[in-house]
């Protein structure tokens, strides 16, 4: 029921937006040299945090553009939005 | 017209309009102004339901939200019947009809009343200890159970009602219009801002509706003239608008409030005609202002559940407000000094107060002192410790507290009287506040619970922020808006004072009974007594939240709006815990019960959900075609000729198709526009197999994977220019293939320049097939040479048809020669019209998409969702050949050589041929190597389509079997409920392995 500051379009309510998961989790440049394990930590394993969790969102009742958000996911407080491609802050 | 328990004069109903209602049956009359339990009141109805599991008489204890026991079926006809109304809350109009709920067969007389007799055998927890074994038996103990405690009846029709939902954004809210909402609203109106005030009642006011006018005045006028006045205030000002009967149902995160408003509940049937019946309230406010009021205790002791015994706020609300005496003979049974105002309205509207017992040992307040004035009879450091009377009280029996107050002492004193008026102070209705998010504090000395955090743009004021005195409640909100709202508003708000003795508290009185012999009802709604509790904490629970669900204390429609605070309270004087470190139990919405009309608003019957029909939609509705729905598509699904059944329209056109031409509506197939000097290269990251050296002009098609190894999508891609494809999807991947595809693009390859656009609702798309598409095609598309060498099978050629541009591709999923015409969909329906002319006298057939699945699946082309579920590789569908090997990488590449998408014995998919042509395998069936006389049975795999093949003349079946592709020729078996089909693994094309047809 959050309200969403899309860094394309301003503020929108949640239900514009859909939930991409866990966010800087880049995919592998050359995949076939990752072992089996390696390859599943990428595939498979997410952090699902209580607290200050970095996340992807995606405009997508809107821009269509995706963004990343730090929420905490214990009260919903968004704390921060920047862009793809941007580092999270430290 | 008058009922007896009506007083003459005063109150807010209009006694120039009567009004007949029917409650069981049986007519009464009542005024305007009104509630259901205010005019039951007035004709002396005290019975109005059954407790739920020892059918005991109940009557009103309140009146308002909070109410237990009130709790009515409001009918008219079978489609608006509506059970769990509180009576408290409705108002009555002409032609109303209410009936007792949770009795059987009439309220006076309760086959259900036996389980009263029998009670010590119904303690906690008996349903779940008693009706668990055996399981089979469950049924026919629902059917009594069901049948003798009945909550209510739904409507068995349609609700012809019409509901509206509205968004709405606000700078203030205020809920609740009680002199801290009024004061708050006050302020807010004087600034720009735009204010929303709401209230649940009728009418505005909230406890000062039914204060005594010669207790409290506000600026020197009566609580009622006040309210008025501020009422006319507010309204002056073109910011503030004021909702009442709207109760807000629940309070999300970033003040998102969900309210309902009733708007013709309380009118008569002919002003409710085509009016909206209730509007459902999304409202985002930049500040919430929670005034939401306190609820009055009761009190804990044995037998404080007999009609007639009513909280002491809720009579005097009756009296002042209804002009309604809820008795004649009154006691008062108080733990604080507010009962004694209900004392004082009693007494000077002529009811007898027999005597006000009071828990504490004195009190200095000056209600009190009046009342002694008067020559009430004060008991002080009393208790009641039971009571009499079937239907209705009629005597309370009274002891003296013990110095500790842990017993009774004394002789037991009985008086008669028909009311018992209970004060056990006042629960702040943290309701909304704990909804939202916010943390509440326990209060040792003053036994409440208060709210103390909140993360949101919001304050709370007045009683629910735990402030009872009207005084101290002004000045407080005066200056906790001023502050919130960052004015410097002046609020001149003078109310005349008294000064109140303190409240004392004990959850549990004492009894001169043993325990287990009282009846001290904690939550009337549900039947659980103290003892229940008791008996909970002895069998080993601990948790407040265990507890409630064993003993459903706060679990009823009501959600433990008196009963929380008692339960609570007895578990921590048992378990010598604190009440602040015991925690309250969860608050959760709706507030109030909601209607399904409000929740699912105008989207009903067509509004539902979004129909996506395509532009020759109209003509296969003409020609009697049957539609399937394909996600939100309809979809032709076969045309029956002469009352054909589905079966033989699937087979004819089935036939049609491969002997001679079939036409197919294909214009739901997803459509996506890639363009961009990195098309080629996304496409090959996207697709298992290579897309490099696709030419211009020609299609391929393509399967697109999970990054974990699993078929995602499938669909056939055309080359139209250097940097420019359309790519088509399947008919429900089209907006997920969508989001991928930009996900990647965005995401992990923002280096790419690749441009995408869903053109899926742009093209209609025709699909003709079978031996004669070509010289259908070659009347129709004149521009284009149909020669094999010209336009052979996987290209694409640029159309004109009449002027209009169109593009045609030769792509099959039947196996046959075959051709699609994609055009600007508004001309979809006139070149569909066109090949069905020019295809005549080719015996041209439209199919629909039950003959297209057979078709393919005669071929063995696989349908994404059905041959595979999110499981199945390109492997496991034997499909190697469209997974490159020479690609570095591509989505779900690295996936395919885990070991787990590598190891033997994967279900791999392959054909299935019955021994007996004529049976035909059911989807979904299991497949077994070894039949056992009964399960458990080890199962290989599962059908995945089956059809009979009319051009094979046989039963077919694809099927996904362990280890497959080592079985064929295997002989394998199907159990069904009646017999064992016999089959054998064969290859998955049944028909032209060879790709004759498609090049013919
Ligand atoms: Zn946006």
């Amino acid at each position: 029921m959050f309200i969403i500051k899309c860094p394309y379009c301003g503020e929108r309510d949640h239900t514009e937006f859909s939930y991409g998961g866990e966010a800087h989790i880049v995919r592998p440049k050359q995949p076939t040299e990752l072992s089996d394990d390696q390859w599943a930590e990428y595939l498979f394993m997410r952090k699902n945090i209580k607290g200050l969790q970095y996340e992807r969102w995606n405009h997508s009742h809107g821009c269509r553009q995706w963004f990343n958000v730090a929420r905490d996911t214990s009260n919903d407080k968004i704390h921060l939005i920047y862009k793809m491609g941007e580092n999270p802050p430290k | 017209m008058s009922s007896k328990f009506r007083l003459q004069s005063g109150g807010e109903i209009n006694r120039s309009e009567a009004i007949s209602f029917k409650f069981n049956g049986k007519t009464f009359f009542g005024y305007k102004g009104d509630t259901l339990a205010s005019a039951l009141l007035a004709n002396g109805i005290h019975l109005v339901g059954r407790s739920f599991k020892y059918h005991r008489p109940r009557g009103f204890l309140g009146s308002g939200s909070e109410e237990p026991n009130a709790i009515v079926q409001v009918y008219k006809d079978e489609a608006k019947k509506e059970p769990n109304v509180r009576a408290t809350e409705i108002e009555i109009f002409e032609g109303l009809e209410a009936k007792s709920q949770n009795c059987w067969p009439s309220v006076n007389f309760d086959f259900g009343e036996i389980n009263n007799l029998f009670s010590p055998i119904i303690p906690a927890g008996f349903y779940y200890k008693t009706f668990m074994w055996p399981a089979k038996f469950w049924k026919k103990y629902e059917y009594f159970i069901r049948k003798s405690a009945g909550l209510g009846i739904s409507a068995t029709q349609r609700d012809p009602d019409l509901y509206d939902h509205k968004y709405y954004h606000c700078e203030v809210l205020i809920v609740g219009s009680g002199p801290a909402g009024l004061a708050a609203a006050l302020i807010a109106a004087k600034t720009e801002k735009k204010v929303l005030l709401v209230d649940e009642k009728p009418e505005i006011g909230g406890s000062l509706i039914g204060s005594n006018d010669n207790v409290i005045r506000i600026n020197n006028d009566t609580p009622k003239d006040w309210i008025k006045k501020t009422y006319l205030e507010l309204l002056k000002n073109k910011n503030v608008q004021i909702l009442n009967r709207t109760s807000v149902a629940s309070y999300h995160n970033y003040n998102y409030l969900i309210m309902v408003q009733n708007l013709t509940d309380h009118l008569n049937e002919n002003d409710k005609k085509n009016k909206i019946r209730q509007r459902l309230w999304k409202v985002r406010a930049k500040k919430v202002i929670l005034a939401t009021g306190s609820i009055e205790r009761t009190m804990i002791f044995d037998c404080n559940d007999r009609p007639g015994i009513m909280l002491s706020s809720a009579v005097r609300k009756y009296l002042n407000h209804y002009a309604v005496k809820c008795g004649n003979n009154a006691i008062i049974f108080a733990n604080n000094d507010d009962a004694y105002e209900t004392a004082l309205s009693l007494h000077s509207k002529g009811v007898k107060i027999k005597a006000i017992i009071d828990i504490r040992e004195e009190s200095n307040g000056d209600l009190v002192k009046k009342c002694t004035d008067l020559g009430l009879k004060i008991m002080w450091k009393h208790s009641v410790v039971s009571t009499g009377g079937h239907k209705k009280i009629d005597k309370v029996f009274v002891m003296k507290l013990s110095a500790d107050n842990n017993s009774v002492v004394g002789d037991k004193i009985k008086i008669n009287c028909d009311l018992l008026c209970v004060s056990g102070g006042y629960t702040p209705a943290v309701h909304l506040f704990t909804q939202s998010g916010g943390k509440l504090s326990f209060d040792e000395k003053k036994f409440y619970f208060y709210p103390v955090k909140t993360t949101l743009n919001q304050i709370s004021i007045g009683s629910c922020s735990g402030i009872f005195n009207l005084k101290k409640i002004i000045q407080d909100s005066n200056l906790k808006v001023n502050d919130f709202l960052k004015t410097e508003i002046k609020n001149e708000i003078i109310v005349s004072d008294y000064n109140s003795g303190n409240f004392k508290n004990i959850w549990l009185l004492p009894s001169d009974k043993v325990t287990g012999k009282t009846k001290s009802f904690v939550d009337f709604q549900n039947d659980s007594t103290a003892n229940d509790i008791k008996l909970a904490l002895r069998e080993g629970f601990k948790s407040i939240e265990h507890v409630k669900r064993y003993t459903t204390t706060g679990m009823a429609t009501d959600q433990g709006k008196i009963s929380n605070m008692h339960a609570l309270g007895i578990i921590s004087e048992i378990t010598k815990t604190k009440m602040g470190e015991l925690g309250t139990t969860t608050f959760r919405p709706p507030y109030t019960p909601l209607t399904f009309g409000a929740l699912v608003g105008r989207n009903v019957k067509q509004f539902f959900d979004i129909t996506r029909e395509t532009p020759m939609h109209s003509w296969h509705k003409k020609k009697g075609a049957k539609f399937e729905d394909v996600g939100q598509w309809k979809r032709a699904w076969y045309y029956p000729v002469n009352n054909e059944n589905m079966h033989d329209a699937v087979q004819r056109e089935s036939k049609a198709a491969r002997n001679n031409a079939g036409i197919l509506d294909a214009s739901t197939l997803g459509k996506i526009d890639i363009q961009g000097r990195d098309a080629n290269e996304f496409l090959n990251r996207i697709y298992t197999n290579a897309w490099s050296k696709l030419d211009i002009g020609k299609c391929r098609y393509g399967l697109m994977l999970n990054e974990d190894g699993m078929v995602y999508d499938d669909g056939v891609t055309t080359r139209l220019g250097e940097n420019h494809y359309i790519m088509t999807t399947t008919t429900g991947g089209a907006a997920t293939v969508m989001n991928k595809l930009e996900d990647y693009l965005q995401t992990e390859w923002p280096e790419l320049k690749v441009f995408l656009t869903s053109v899926t609702d742009h093209f209609a798309t025709v699909s003709v097939c079978g031996p004669n598409s070509k010289k259908i095609l070659e009347k129709i598309v004149k521009n284009i040479n149909f020669e094999d060498q010209k336009f052979p099978h996987m290209s694409f050629k640029d159309g004109i048809i009449d002027n209009i541009k169109c593009r045609v591709m030769r792509i099959s999923f039947t196996g046959e020669l075959s051709y699609e015409i994609n055009i600007q969909a508004n001309y979809g329906k006139a070149v569909w019209e066109k090949c069905m002319d020019a295809g005549k006298e080719f015996k041209i057939t439209p199919y629909g998409t039950e003959a297209m699945h057979l078709l393919r699946a005669e071929k063995g082309f696989v349908i994404v969702g059905q041959e595979t579920d999110g499981t199945i590789t390109p492997v496991d569908l034997q499909m190697d050949w469209i997974v490159s090997k020479k690609k570095y990488d591509f989505i779900g590449k690295r996936s395919l050589y885990r070991s787990d998408t590598m190891k033997d014995g994967r279900k791999q998919m392959v054909g299935l041929l019955t021994t007996d042509p004529n049976e035909i395998l059911e989807e979904g069936a299991q497949i077994v190597a070894e039949v056992k006389k009964k399960p458990p049975m080890n199962m290989l795999g599962h059908v995945t389509s089956s059809y009979y093949s009319p051009n094979l003349k046989k039963s077919i079946a694809l099927a996904l079997v362990k280890n497959g592709k080592n079985l064929k020729g295997k002989k394998l078996y199907v159990p069904m409920q009646n017999k064992i089909i016999e089959v054998i693994v064969s290859d998955s094309v049944f028909l032209d392995k060879e790709g004759n047809k498609l090049n013919a």
